[in-house]
Formats: structure tokens, C-alpha cells, sequence
């Protein structure tokens, strides 16, 4: 028993947990930022299915992250110019879904690669090296809390006004165009707002676990709700439940907090699909037999015409 | 390839509104349908009212009453003629079915009305006024049933869409704002007697209820002219005839043109009051009893066609292989690229490999 008592109060540790909150004030900060800007974004990344895409961005962040390490620069700086910048490629490469896709799966690996690079010649703080690919617990510092506000900032309010047409953009692309919704453009003006939420993300939860932040919980949100309300709502709260709760449960042990982010983000997953097959087999709205039979709409077809 | 020659009488449009088509009931009252409608409150209410662009001219203060008006129209691909010297005028209330092989360059048509398409001769207004895109005065429903990602959208946020989905800015409404939304949400679907479905999933839609949703989605902002692409294509026969009438109740409810594209006349024919048949480069226009006749077709398409009544139903046969492309066929329509500025881009070139 005894390694396994081990193993269990390296993943829990509560000791002195007190101290450690107020040292992680800051991360606390920042993750519930994070959350609430992720699971926004992520009811676009899933409606768009942009998955894929995201994984690409956060990987050339990574790679920015990396040279700004080398280079001694702001980090979180380095990780926003890689994010744009493979943003704006993914965006222009591949406007299409398929060409986007192979342009993606050229681009990650040699942004990973880069990123390896870069780290590999580093020769400061080993602790920091693998913290922008697999997570982190450092404290997050006043300047770079200052650089994630001011992010999360720019995003929210390109979302808040982008609202609307990028969700019909998305939902139905067709009749937006008919309307008058600017469809094309759209699509590399949410790549560069989506680049930006992923350099965050990057800063916290680290490269290769981005999704779980920027997909899991909309996705989540889905299974449950259709409501154009309750996905970004629902999508919100698993989102910060996720971070927060990570970082609460990580910061007493010695481990990155990704884990933990990720693990809560799943179960959360888990729930919703589990609810929403009840959900199915209920059938999620009350529906009446031929409710449309008793309309009038539903019967015209023997109404003499003209 | 086809130097374009109307083989209508193309007096028929643009001369005078009334002309070739006094066998139409589009101005005549609608007392007896708007009885069946069970809504019957709501007719006449703007429902442009909620916080939506101003609706611009109504079509009284164009000249010639004409919702439509298409002159001297010509649309080329390349070297490409899909039509040519196409004079059309549609009225309020009337409906006007555009036939014609694939590639006829009847989507074309339709993007040339909705703005996304520009002429390249000739003119082509709307309420008097040359078309833009996204205007108000036009609704539009499209021939592509599935919607991607549809799991996350209800029918409500579908329609409501419609109603103010191009607005830039927050989506949130509060108080009387909020009420109104979605008041005129629910009448939208009420209209089109989908009020039972306003909190499903769009996924879980069936293909008819699916299309008649998208009829309220076009007809959100309470437009003047209707364009139908194909809305009927993966219907079954009995859906088919539930949301032609539906919209053929419309146009006489409220006097909305319809433009309709269709690969199966039949479905429409009883409300039809002008058939505009492409192909060749060439058209014809007027009733459907002058077009849809065996001369006609086999003076459009320069081939032996014969049209054939048969139960009621028109049925055209080509005689040879030269009009083969009129055979009743959707299928070039189906793999829609999601993208929906691709739209027309196939219609040209997904045919020439149709004729050969």
C-alpha cells in the first residue's frame, strides 16, 4: 500500500494549502479568464470544426513561445506572433475544409519541430522548458497576467461583436451569403481572434493540451443543449470549472496542472454525452405524433389551386 | 458555343406587367386561403419591425408595380453563354418556375438577384431599385437540406437568424426587445405551421420540416420576392406538394413574387403563372400552357422534345441525345461544397461533362 499512498499524495497534496492559494492567486486569475474566453471560442471551434486547427495554432504558439525563451523575450508575446501567424496561414492556405486540413498537417509538425529546436537550445531553468508543450504551475507573474487581460480583452469584444453574423456564418453559410453576411471574411477574422485565445491557452494548459479547453467544453455543452444561449453559457462554466478546478487540485502537488484540467474537462464530457443519451431516447422536445397534421400547412396538398 | 436567341416571345416581359399572363390568379383576393392559414391575425403585420435594417422602398414606388425586372439580361462563363438578351418582369403575387437542364444557368439567375452574381450585359432590378447583396426585400431558400453542425442549433435560433443574424454586435436582447424577437420568431413559424417544432434540435428534422423551417427563415424579414432554389429536390412527392402550397399560399397571402427553380414542375405546376425555360443559351417565357408545349421546347432546344401529358403530370422526353441534359435530374446538386460561395462555380462546369 505504501506506494500507492505515495503515488496518491503526489497527485493530492493539501499541506499547507493556504499559502500555496495565495501564491497562485494570479493562475487562479488566469484560468478563470481562460475559461470563460475558451469556452466561447470553442462554441465556433466546433461549429466551424476547427479542432484540428487549433491543434496546429497551438503548436506554432508553442514554437514562438519556445524562441522567445531562447531569445530572453516575452513569452507570451512569442506565443501570440506564432498563433497569428499560423492562423493567417491556415487561414489563407485553406479556406476550404479539406485543403485546410493537409495544410495544417504540413505546417504542426514543423512548428513542433521548431519548437523542439528552440528549447533544446535553451539553456536556462530547465523547469520552464516543457511547461508551453505540456502545462505549468508556475506562478503566472503580474506582467504576464497584464498581457493575458488585455488578450482576453481583444477577444471578447471581437467575439461580442462578431457574434451574430459568425454564428450564422458558421450554421448555415448559404443563407448568410444571401443576407448579406460577409462569409468570406469572416473566416480569417475569427482564425487571428481564434490564434490569439490559443496563445493564452498555451500559457497555461500548454500546447498539446489546448483542446481541452477549446473544444471539450462546447462539445460537452452540445451533447445537452441546442440553445443558442445555453451552449455558450453551459460551454463557459465547464470551461472555468475545468481550469479552476485544475489548478486547485494541482497546486498542492508537484505535477503540472494539465492533468488535472484535462481529466475534469473529460468527466465533464462524459456527463453530458451520458445526459444527452437519456436525452435522445426521451427525445428532447415534446413532440406531438403529426402535430403538423391538425395545421392547416400540413395538409394543402389536396386544397384546390388556382 | 450557342450564340443566345430568345425563343420566347419575349414580349411577354418587360413590355407591360399584365401582358401573356391574364390567366394568372396572382392579384386576384385571397379571402378563401387566408381562412385556412389559422394565423389569421398576424397577416398584415410588418414583421420587419423587430430591431431589423428598415425595410427600403416598397414596391409601390417602383414604376411598373414590377418586383423583378430583368432587362436585356446576358450571364456568360468564359466563352460560355448560360443565357442571353433575358428580359423577365415578375410582379407582386406572382409565381414564375425557371426550368431547364443543368447548367441552364438557373442558380445563376437566382445569384444574380440575390447580388452575388453580376451581369454582364444588361440589367436587373428589384422594387425599381438595382439588386444588392443582402437586401431585405429578398428571401431565399436553398436547395441544400443538411446544415452543418446542426446538433447545436434549434429550429427558434435558426429562424431567428434570419431575422437579425447579418447584425454585428452582441446577440443578447432584453425586455421588450427580447419579447419581440421572439414573437416575431414564433409567428414566422407559426405562418408556415412549424410552430410545434421552434425548440427542436435542426438535426433532428425531418427533410420536409427542415425546408419548411427554412421558409420562415426567408421570409423574416418579410420580403417582396421569394427565391426557391430547388427546395423540393430531396423531398419525397407528398412533402413536395406541403411546401409548394405553403408557398404558393404565401405569395397569395401576402402577394410575395416567387422565383422558383425546379427540376420537377409538376409539384408547382398547378401554381405556376409564368414558366421561364432556360437551355441553350436560349429561353422561352409565358404560361405554362404556351411553354411547355412540344414546339416550344423543340424550337428552345433546336431538337426534337416532345412534352407529354400523362395522369395530369408533364413529362418532356428528348429525342435524341442533344437535350439530354433535360431529363429530370437533381443529383449535380447534392455534394454541395460546404463553403457557400462556391455555389455557383459547379453549375457551368459540373455540365459540360453532363452532356457529353
Amino acid at each position: 500500500m505504501a506506494p500507492v499512498n505515495d503515488l496518491w499524495s503526489r497527485v493530492f497534496d493539501f499541506q499547507n494549502y493556504g499559502a500555496l492559494l495565495a501564491l497562485v492567486h494570479n493562475s487562479l486569475l488566469a484560468g478563470a479568464l481562460l475559461g470563460l474566453v475558451g469556452g466561447l471560442i470553442g462554441v465556433f471551434v466546433v461549429l466551424r470544426d476547427l479542432s484540428f486547427a487549433v491543434h496546429g495554432i497551438s503548436e506554432l504558439s508553442f514554437a514562438g513561445a519556445a524562441l522567445a525563451l531562447l531569445l530572453g523575450a516575452n513569452v507570451v508575446v512569442g506565443s501570440v506572433v506564432g498563433s497569428l501567424l499560423a492562423a493567417l496561414i491556415f487561414g489563407v492556405l485553406g479556406v476550404r475544409a479539406r485543403e485546410r486540413s493537409s495544410a495544417i498537417g504540413v505546417v504542426m509538425p514543423f512548428g513542433l519541430g521548431l519548437g523542439v529546436l528552440f528549447l533544446s537550445l535553451y539553456t536556462g531553468r530547465a523547469a520552464n522548458k516543457f511547461g508551453y508543450l505540456l502545462g505549468q504551475i508556475v506562478a503566472v507573474d503580474d506582467p504576464q497576467l497584464r498581457w493575458l487581460s488585455v488578450i482576453s480583452a481583444v477577444v471578447l469584444v471581437a467575439l461580442a461583436v462578431l457574434w451574430r453574423p459568425l454564428l450564422f456564418a458558421s450554421v448555415d453559410p448559404e443563407i448568410a451569403a444571401a443576407r448579406g453576411v460577409p462569409v468570406r471574411a469572416l473566416s480569417p477574422l475569427f482564425m487571428v481572434v481564434l490564434g490569439l485565445a490559443v496563445a493564452m491557452s498555451v500559457q497555461i494548459v500548454g500546447a498539446l493540451l489546448v483542446l481541452a479547453l477549446l473544444v471539450t467544453p462546447a462539445a460537452a455543452a452540445m451533447r445537452v443543449t441546442a440553445s443558442a444561449l445555453w451552449v455558450p453559457v453551459l460551454s463557459v462554466v465547464f470551461a472555468v470549472t475545468a481550469v479552476v478546478g485544475g489548478i486547485l487540485l494541482g497546486v498542492g502537488g508537484s505535477l503540472p496542472i494539465s492533468p488535472y484540467v484535462t481529466t475534469i474537462s473529460f468527466l465533464i464530457y462524459l456527463g453530458c454525452r451520458l445526459v444527452g443519451a437519456a436525452r435522445d431516447r426521451r427525445g428532447w422536445v415534446r413532440r406531438p405524433a403529426r402535430a403538423g397534421a391538425a395545421e392547416p400547412a400540413a395538409a394543402p396538398a389536396t386544397t384546390p389551386s388556382a | 458555343m450557342t450564340r443566345g436567341l430568345p425563343a420566347g416571345r419575349s414580349g411577354v416581359a418587360g413590355t407591360g406587367p399584365a401582358a401573356g399572363t391574364a390567366g394568372a390568379a396572382t392579384t386576384v383576393g385571397v379571402a378563401g386561403t387566408a381562412g385556412e392559414l389559422g394565423t389569421a391575425e398576424m397577416v398584415g403585420t410588418p414583421l420587419a419591425t423587430v430591431d431589423t435594417d428598415p425595410v427600403p422602398a416598397q414596391p409601390s414606388a417602383s414604376p411598373r408595380g414590377a418586383v423583378v425586372e430583368l432587362a436585356d439580361a446576358e450571364l456568360t462563363y468564359g466563352a460560355r453563354v448560360l443565357w442571353t438578351h433575358l428580359d423577365l418582369s415578375i410582379r407582386r403575387g406572382e409565381f414564375v418556375a425557371v426550368l431547364g437542364a443543368n447548367g441552364s444557368g438557373k442558380t445563376s439567375l437566382l445569384r444574380v438577384l440575390l447580388g452575388q452574381q453580376p451581369l454582364r450585359h444588361g440589367s436587373a432590378r428589384i422594387a425599381g431599385a438595382p439588386v444588392r447583396r443582402g437586401s431585405g426585400l429578398v428571401g431565399y431558400v436553398p436547395q441544400r437540406v443538411a446544415i452543418d453542425a446542426a446538433a447545436a442549433v434549434r429550429v427558434r435560433d435558426l429562424v431567428r437568424l434570419g431575422v437579425d443574424g447579418h447584425r454585428w454586435g452582441p446577440p443578447f436582447t432584453v425586455g421588450a426587445a427580447r419579447r419581440r424577437l421572439r414573437d416575431t420568431v414564433d409567428r414566422l413559424l407559426a405562418d408556415v405551421g412549424a410552430a410545434h417544432l421552434a425548440d427542436v434540435p435542426v438535426a433532428q428534422l425531418s427533410g420536409g420540416e427542415l425546408q419548411r423551417v427554412r421558409v420562415a427563415q426567408a421570409l423574416a424579414t418579410d420580403p417582396l420576392l421569394l427565391l426557391c432554389d430547388e427546395p423540393l429536390a430531396a423531398l419525397d412527392p407528398a412533402h413536395q406538394q406541403e411546401v409548394a402550397a405553403l408557398i404558393d399560399r404565401r405569395r397569395r397571402d401576402r402577394d410575395t413574387a416567387v422565383l422558383f427553380v425546379t427540376h420537377e414542375v409538376n409539384a408547382v405546376i398547378d401554381y405556376v403563372d409564368q414558366v421561364l425555360y432556360l437551355a441553350e443559351g436560349r429561353w422561352a417565357l409565358g404560361p405554362p400552357s404556351e411553354v411547355m408545349t412540344s414546339e416550344r421546347l423543340s424550337e428552345l432546344y433546336q431538337a426534337p422534345v416532345d412534352v407529354i401529358q400523362a395522369h395530369g403530370r408533364l413529362v418532356v422526353v428528348a429525342a435524341s441525345d442533344m437535350a439530354a441534359g433535360l431529363h429530370q435530374s437533381w443529383d449535380d446538386h447534392l455534394p454541395h461544397p460546404p463553403d457557400a460561395h462556391d455555389h455557383g462555380r459547379h453549375d457551368p462546369l459540373a455540365t459540360q461533362g453532363w452532356r457529353r
